[in-house]
C-alpha cells in the first residue's frame, strides 16, 4: 500500500476531492516528520506511538578488522503500535503455521 | 504531537477546507493503514517509512512473578521501519551528551531551529575518533 492507495480509499468517504485528499495526506506526513525531526513524540490514538530516542555514543567494534570505533550519538525512530492496532491485526485471518503473509517483506 | 492536534494542524494549513472534511480525511489514513496491516499488507510511505506485519510463534513464557509456565500464543506483530529521509531528518541535529572518553560534548540541542542540517555532528576536538557505523564500508580489506 502507497500514499495513492491511502488516497483512492478515503476520498470519498470524507466526500473530498482526490486532489485535496491526496494533499492532506501529503501533509499529515510531512507534520509527523515535522515533530519528530524537533524530537518530539507523535501520538494517534488508536494507532500507535513515534517516538524519538536518543543513543549515547558507545564503542564498537568493527567485525571484520576488530578494529575499535566509538559509534557516536545519535537519534532512532521507533514505533509502538497501539493495543488497538495490535488487536486489530490479530483479529480476522487465522495465523498459519507456515510461510504467510506475501506482504512480510522478507 | 497528538492525532487531535495534527487535525487542528491540518485544518489551519487547508482554511479552505471543512473541518468535517478534514477530520474525516486524516482519521482514514490511520484507519486505512490499520486495515492494510490487519491484512498483512506492506505499507510503503515514500519518504517516511514503511511497516511490515511479522509473525511470531507460539511459545512458552514464564510469569515473572510466580515463575509460572505460561502459553503464549502465536501472533502478528507490526513493524515501522524509517525510511531514509526520516531516517536523516531525525538525526540531523548534534546529540548532547557525554563522550565515551568522558569528555561533555556541548548542548546546541535547542540552540538552532529545528530544520537545518549539521553535516558535521559535533566539535571534532570533543570526539576525535567518532566514526558512524560503517561496518562493512570501512573494512579496508585489500587496499594497501
Amino acid at each position: 500500500m502507497t500514499k495513492a492507495d491511502i488516497v483512492e480509499r478515503i476520498y470519498e468517504k470524507a466526500r473530498a476531492s482526490k486532489k485535496d485528499a491526496s494533499e492532506v495526506v501529503d501533509a499529515v506526513f510531512e507534520m509527523i516528520k515535522v515533530r519528530l525531526e524537533r524530537g518530539e513524540k507523535v501520538k494517534l490514538s488508536g494507532f500507535g506511538n513515534f517516538v524519538v530516542h536518543e543513543k549515547r555514543p558507545r564503542k564498537g567494534r568493527n567485525p571484520q578488522t576488530g578494529e575499535e570505533i566509538v559509534i557516536s550519538g545519535r537519534r532512532v525512530l521507533s514505533f509502538k503500535a497501539s493495543q488497538v492496532l495490535k488487536g486489530t491485526i490479530n483479529s480476522g485471518r487465522p495465523i498459519s503455521s507456515g510461510n504467510e503473509l506475501d506482504g512480510s517483506g522478507r | 504531537m497528538t492525532k487531535r492536534e495534527l487535525i487542528e494542524e491540518v485544518v489551519h494549513a487547508r482554511t479552505d477546507l471543512p473541518r468535517r472534511e478534514v477530520e474525516a480525511l486524516v482519521n482514514g489514513v490511520f484507519d486505512t493503514l490499520s486495515d492494510a496491516l490487519a491484512r498483512g499488507e506492506r505499507i510503503e510511505i515514500r519518504g517516511f517509512g514503511s511497516f511490515i506485519v511479522k509473525r511470531r510463534n507460539a511459545r512458552e513464557g514464564l510469569n515473572p512473578k510466580t515463575g509460572q509456565v505460561v502459553a503464549v500464543h502465536a501472533k502478528r506483530v507490526a513493524f515501522f521501519k524509517a525510511g531514509k529521509e526520516l531516517k536523516q531528518r531525525v538525526d540531523s541535529r548534534p546529540v548532547d551528551g557525554v563522550a565515551v572518553d568522558g569528555v561533555a560534548v556541548e548542548a546546541t540541542r535547542k540552540a538552532e531551529p529545528a530544520r537545518t542540517r549539521t553535516p558535521s555532528r559535533k566539535p571534532a576536538s570533543a570526539t576525535p575518533e567518532v566514526a558512524r557505523a560503517s561496518y562493512g564500508m570501512a573494512a579496508a580489506g585489500g587496499e594497501e
